[in-house]
């Protein structure tokens, strides 16, 4: 089935276009409606951008792979980003990383077989006093360690039942 | 030790108000700095801003009066103002308080300079990463359009004035602000060669003027106070409070608002509250990850442009990254230059070819396949990159393995004799607060 963009996603396209003097500009924020809409930003999905804002195809696909946010392939309902820089380095990150891997059975970079959770490493989030910091979609959890980490998975894995995720 | 004066000016957090709430903005003073300014006048306006000696916050220290006295008065062209909120150097998380807690304060900012420069448009680019942030400032913008402080009569003063949040997408080299042009325009953050300067020919190819997230939410605090007042906070040719952030083994990690100037040891013994377990320091990065590191010897400086740069490092960004003995400083380096590596932007070759090959080298040291060889190669490849690129992100992974290198060298040739990392040591433990 052809990807279409819903009423409400076309009218926030509208919005976007309003802000910017060309319709270029308005392609990182047409991406993210994309990327909330189909979930992670297919090549059909970069077509359907590409059309809609009326620019070649070459140039949707430039500007998308360039930005580490939009996501190629498919990533877990919770996409657990752990910061690894140096200040949160510094304070037990490793340790972090390490516990959230044990915990969800995968490695950075993987997806649990359900597609509930995506783990990663990722650079600074730009919190470094509340190091060390995990992101989880949209949301920040600060001064993580090997228990608190543990305990955010049980608290995720319980959200992710409840939506039957089946995790 | 000498007692540092802290303020609160721009870090308000203690004041157990929500400033984010346009009614509690307003009662604190908030929006009065703009029809100020509209009494002074946009010449005196921008001679006010020169006079307070304000370097820019987000890491260059470029004095932001005479930047917006850079933008040409007489053009066909509509202007643009465009704020930095693209947030990433390492060790760097003031512009972060802004935009979560008192984001009124910068479009006020945004405001005054827009009025005193004849601009309509500005757009506040934040980083992606940010979405709390964004849903933050684009509340606190929809909250100006209904109160009349922003649209077709801005605060009565006949003049229209527009704000959009403009987000990143996840790219380091967007800080940089051609780059970050790039980038509101939709294209790869690939920065763009100078002349001509944003002044001139910036955003859409029009005069546009980009400062930082803290830049601007200081404009307020000068009109309203006046600039002899913010520049006594200060030094000379260095104006004003400014906020530093202190993260690594310190056992407070956090913000702290100073007068510029301060003394960057005082800050991490007497606000940060000292080494986490007592522990003797080993080594300072003072504001964000490419600055270069600092030995324990060499931090008894003021934070100043000048000072720090006359100690041999930069004051970046004023996030100070602390680093207690027992730690590896491979390993620390190691995070540093993937880093670049992972956000060099592809464009030069020296930086694209040369940012990875640093961070194999160092891998290959911390991993126990260093040769002897490698420490020079080192400072060599860090040589060759520096200076011979479009933008500072070159420099900015040449800095950090030059000063590792030269300083720590003990570190790094441990690694090459032992055939691997010699350091067993525990990081220093910390409580959750």
């Amino acid at each position: 089935m052809a990807l279409a963009f819903s009423p409400e996603a076309n009218d926030q396209i509208d919005a976007i276009l309003k802000r910017y003097p060309t319709r270029l500009a308005a392609l990182i924020p047409v991406l993210f409606v994309a990327q909330r809409t189909f979930g992670y930003l297919s090549s059909e999905a970069m077509e359907l951008v590409a059309a809609r804002l009326d620019l070649p195809p070459a140039q949707v696909i430039s500007t998308a792979t360039f930005y580490t946010m939009f996501n190629k392939k498919p990533v877990g309902r919770y996409h657990v980003q752990v910061c690894k820089n140096i200040s949160c380095y510094l304070r037990g990150a490793d340790e972090v990383t390490s516990c959230l891997s044990e915990k969800l059975g995968v490695r950075p970079g993987g997806t649990t077989p359900d597609g509930a959770f995506t783990l990663e490493e990722v650079e600074c989030l730009a919190a470094c006093g509340r190091a060390p910091v995990v992101q989880v979609n949209e949301q920040y959890h600060e001064w993580q360690t090997r228990e608190s980490a543990a305990a955010l998975v049980a608290e995720l894995r319980e959200k992710a039942g409840a939506k039957g995720g089946g995790v | 030790m000498a007692a540092v004066t802290t303020y609160d000016h721009l870090l308000r957090d203690k004041h157990g108000k929500d400033y984010r709430d346009l009614a509690v903005y307003r009662a604190a003073g908030g929006y009065r700095a703009v029809l100020k300014a509209k009494e002074l006048g946009p010449e005196a306006v921008v001679g006010e801003m020169k006079k307070a000696s304000v370097r820019g916050r987000g890491g260059a220290g470029f004095p932001a009066g005479i930047k917006w006295g850079f933008v040409p008065k007489d053009t066909d062209k509509p202007k643009y103002l465009v704020v930095n909120g693209d947030e990433g150097e390492p060790g760097t998380f003031k512009d972060n308080y802004f935009l979560s807690h008192d984001p009124h304060r910068l479009l006020e900012g945004c405001i005054i300079c827009s009025h005193a420069l004849g601009i309509e448009t500005c757009y506040i680019y934040i980083r992606g990463e940010f979405f709390q942030q964004i849903a933050t400032v684009e509340r606190a913008i929809a909250d100006c359009y209904k109160a009349g402080i922003l649209g077709a009569n801005s605060m009565g003063t006949g003049k229209r004035m527009d704000i959009h949040v403009h987000s990143g997408a996840g790219a380091y080299i967007c800080g940089e602000e051609t780059a970050l042009l790039e980038s509101l325009e939709g294209k790869p953050g690939q920065p763009r060669l100078k002349p001509p300067f944003p002044a001139v020919v910036g955003a859409f190819g029009c005069p546009t003027v980009i400062n930082n997230v803290e830049t601007l939410s200081t404009v307020p605090l000068i009109i309203e106070h006046g600039a002899d007042w913010f520049l006594g906070l200060g030094v000379e040719r260095d104006g004003g409070s400014r906020i530093v952030g202190v993260s690594g083994h310190v056992k407070r990690p956090g913000l702290f608002e100073v007068g510029v100037g301060a003394n960057m040891k005082d800050i991490i013994y007497e606000l940060a509250g000292g080494i986490l377990e007592d522990r003797a320091l080993k080594a300072v990065i003072p504001g964000g990850s490419s600055c270069p590191i600092m030995t324990p010897d060499e931090i008894d400086v003021p934070m100043t442009v000048d000072a720090v740069r006359d100690a041999g490092s930069m004051l970046g960004t004023c996030g100070i990254i602390v680093i207690a003995e027992g730690t590896c400083l491979v390993r620390c380096l190691q995070r540093i230059s993937h880093f670049y590596a992972h956000e060099s932007c592809g464009q030069c070759t020296p930086c694209r070819e040369g940012t990875g090959w640093l961070a194999r080298i160092v891998d290959d040291i911390e991993a126990g396949r260093g040769r002897q060889e490698d420490l020079d190669m080192l400072l060599n490849i860090a040589d060759q990159i520096g200076g011979n690129t479009i933008c500072a992100l070159g420099d900015a992974a040449a800095l950090p393995v030059l000063s590792f290198v030269k300083k720590f060298r003990a570190d790094f040739q441990a690694h090459v004799d032992h055939k691997g990392c010699p350091h067993d040591q525990p990081l220093p433990g910390w409580t959750r607060p």
